[in-house]
């Protein structure tokens, strides 16, 4: 094979390595003893975890009366956080699927954690509608089941069943396509092992053996299963906007909002990514493999959506001016000035004005800066959907049934937690799965290894053909 | 060695580049590869060695448009026969409102039978026990590997002599179950 490679191309696996280096580096994590580092962060995510635990377990056992909800206002919280959630969910399938039909080989750096974030962010996702229901224990009527009242169906035309078919979709196939990923890399780690943890890895490794013709296969599944996900990404976030964006309240019921909600997931989920990858690589010593290439790689990916949600929300705005119907310019004019202001202007700031930053290389390559950056754009994400969700809701057609929603401490824990489910997760993930594709970083070794391109190049990479001749 | 098992001879290169010369080498001398092994999937190597296309993509093909019939046409069944309900003065058969899940169970059940499918034909699954030639060719080894078993000895000479001539790193034989 022949690898061609634009000569101003950088570099993406540095420090010279060699196929076994590679092999050591990445799988090593998984075999020594957690590092302090790691035992303390573990901690830390494990209690928020038990609040999570103790917040859901109060709701299920009080009700819904426990969190501050009332006849206005009857999403808040809880469908900002599952949104909020189901947004970061989204860049692990758009890297390892989107960034594969495109052939951008910086995602083979990124793919496997990304994707482990995204099924650990839709899980947490889950988590919302589910206890927002109140009666958790009923929650098996969503699904279309033969029952004894009818059998009575589900409302197929809903907006909100459409969420529970796309994001158990989701799910399920980016656990399938990780999972499937995964297999000739815990194969290797197999191969390493003794004893109990070779038993347990080749039970995680399904006995895979890196035949020619397995690989050929595995290849046309990844590649048709990234075909698969790239329209199911897209799919996701625009059904999720169909929850608001079918309902008949002003401010909600604009047609904008497809391709608004999923440039606002990709830029959330590439904060999130960045926000985790900083840290990986730094504890896992893994800088060689996920290179400022890479974080720079992303960053523009946070200025192009980042940009892209800024003129959603002026677009938004000026629709709502030239529709010329009072009640939608009351809906903005009340998102800009209204009780709420000051989540707006939160979400402007780090959303908008502050990823402008990245069109400065020297700031697109700063580690802290990009570290500081993602967690402004997780959190003007979020507030994204507070605003879109609590403040519409706070001042609808009627003055006199319009309110105010403060959370209380049970929400506030809940939405804690959550963040502690994620990374007791990801936590677990890092410890025993190789956090860096290991296979495919093989397989770009000669198209992206310093030795082979880039200033400090001395080897040449000779083909077979070229061999021959 | 027991008759249930094949003895195999194989051996490990160090790099994909003298694999894929090895390989082609192989060929010209007309040596019957039972298969080789690799830590990646190297590209180029499936013509080299007349590995026909896989046809995974055929069959999610056909497991996606099991789902998008299943979904689209469960829902018109429930809507239009089994409990028509007018949902905001829509027709009963109000086939737009059924795209999102339509879509949604075409993806879902194209990859789940692409998994399923990939899974059975290559023979793996949970607790599958593949017994693997060398534990470094999930690492850094590329392996070729020719099947022996009762094989005459100017066959093997003429094995280990394409090996050493086309620079294999180490050259061993070890029983394979059959």
């Amino acid at each position: 094979m022949s690898a061609v490679v634009s000569p101003i191309r950088e570099p993406l696996v540095t420090g010279g390595k060699t196929y076994h280096q590679i092999t050591e580096d990445i799988c090593s994590p998984t075999e020594r003893t957690p590092s302090a580092a790691w035992v303390l962060a573990f901690i830390v995510a494990v209690t928020c975890l038990a609040l999570f635990v103790f917040g859901v377990a109060w709701t299920v056992y009080i009700g819904i009366g426990s969190w501050n909800l009332n006849r206005t206002i009857g999403w808040s919280w809880d469908i900002t956080n599952f949104v909020w959630w189901v947004g970061i969910g989204h860049a692990g399938t758009l890297i390892s699927a989107i960034l594969l039909l495109f052939r951008q080989r910086w995602r083979t750096g990124v793919n496997r954690a990304a994707e482990a974030m995204t099924i650990f962010a839709v899980i947490c996702a889950g988590q919302f509608p589910l206890i927002h229901m109140g009666r958790i224990w009923l929650a098996f009527f969503i699904f279309p089941y033969p029952n004894t009242r009818g059998p009575l169906w589900v409302n197929f035309n809903s907006p909100l069943l459409w969420d529970v078919f796309a994001i158990s979709t989701y799910f399920t196939v980016s656990l399938l396509f990780w999972y499937t990923g995964l297999v000739p890399d815990f194969a290797t780690v197999r191969d390493r092992a003794k004893g109990i943890r070779r038993k347990l890895y080749n039970l995680l490794s399904f006995g895979w053996t890196g035949s020619a013709k397995h690989w050929q296969r595995w290849e046309s599944l990844s590649l048709v299963l990234a075909g698969l996900a790239t329209p199911l990404v897209l799919s996701v976030h625009t059904i999720v906007s169909f929850d608001f964006a079918t309902s008949v309240i002003p401010g909600w019921h604009t047609t904008i909002f497809p391709p608004y909600f999923v440039a606002g997931a990709i830029f959330s989920g590439f904060a999130m990514v960045q926000t985790l990858m900083i840290m990986t690589r730094k504890i896992l010593k893994l800088e060689d493999y996920i290179t400022l290439e890479h974080i720079e790689s992303m960053n523009k990916v946070i200025l192009v959506t980042g940009t892209i949600v800024g003129v959603a929300y002026l677009t938004e705005l000026f629709i709502a001016w030239y529709s010329g119907y009072i009640y939608e310019q009351f809906a903005f004019y009340n998102r800009v000035l209204g009780p709420y202001y000051w989540s707006y202007i939160g979400m402007m700031s780090c959303n908008v004005l502050s990823p402008q930053i990245f069109w400065w290389k020297s700031l697109r390559r700063n580690i802290f800066v990009t570290f500081v950056m993602s967690i402004f754009v997780n959190i003007g994400m979020w507030f994204e959907r507070f605003v879109i969700i609590a403040t519409t809701l706070a001042r609808d057609y009627l003055p006199s049934s319009w309110s105010y929603y403060v959370p209380t401490w049970v929400e506030v824990i809940i939405f804690i937690g959550s963040l502690g489910l994620f990374f007791t997760l990801y936590l677990i993930f890092v410890r025993v799965a190789p956090v860096v594709a290991v296979a495919e970083i093989k397989s770009i070794l000669k198209a992206g290894g310093d030795q082979y391109i880039g200033p400090n190049a001395n080897k040449q990479h000779q083909t077979s053909q070229e061999a021959a001749q | 060695m027991s008759k249930d098992n094949k003895d195999v001879l194989y051996g490990l290169y160090n790099d994909e580049e003298e694999l894929l010369a090895a390989v082609d080498q192989a060929r010209a001398d007309h040596l019957e590869i039972m298969d080789v092994y690799t830590p990646f999937p190297v590209h180029g190597l499936d013509p080299k060695l007349g590995l026909a296309e896989s046809r995974l993509h055929i069959a999610g093909f056909v497991y996606g448009a099991i789902g998008t019939l299943t979904a689209f046409l469960f829902m018109t069944w429930v809507f239009t026969r089994d409990w028509p309900i007018i949902f905001g003065g829509k027709p009963y058969f109000s086939a737009p409102a059924f795209i999102p899940i339509t879509f949604e169970l075409t993806v879902l059940f194209a990859a789940v039978g692409m998994v399923i499918s990939f899974y059975t034909v290559c023979g793996m699954a949970p607790g599958v026990n593949n017994p693997t030639l060398d534990d470094r060719i999930t690492d850094d080894k590329f392996c070729i590997a020719f099947d022996v078993t009762n094989a005459e000895e100017s066959l093997q000479d003429k094995l280990k002599g394409f090996f050493s001539q086309t620079g294999a790193a180490e050259v061993n034989t070890k029983p394979l179950p059959a």
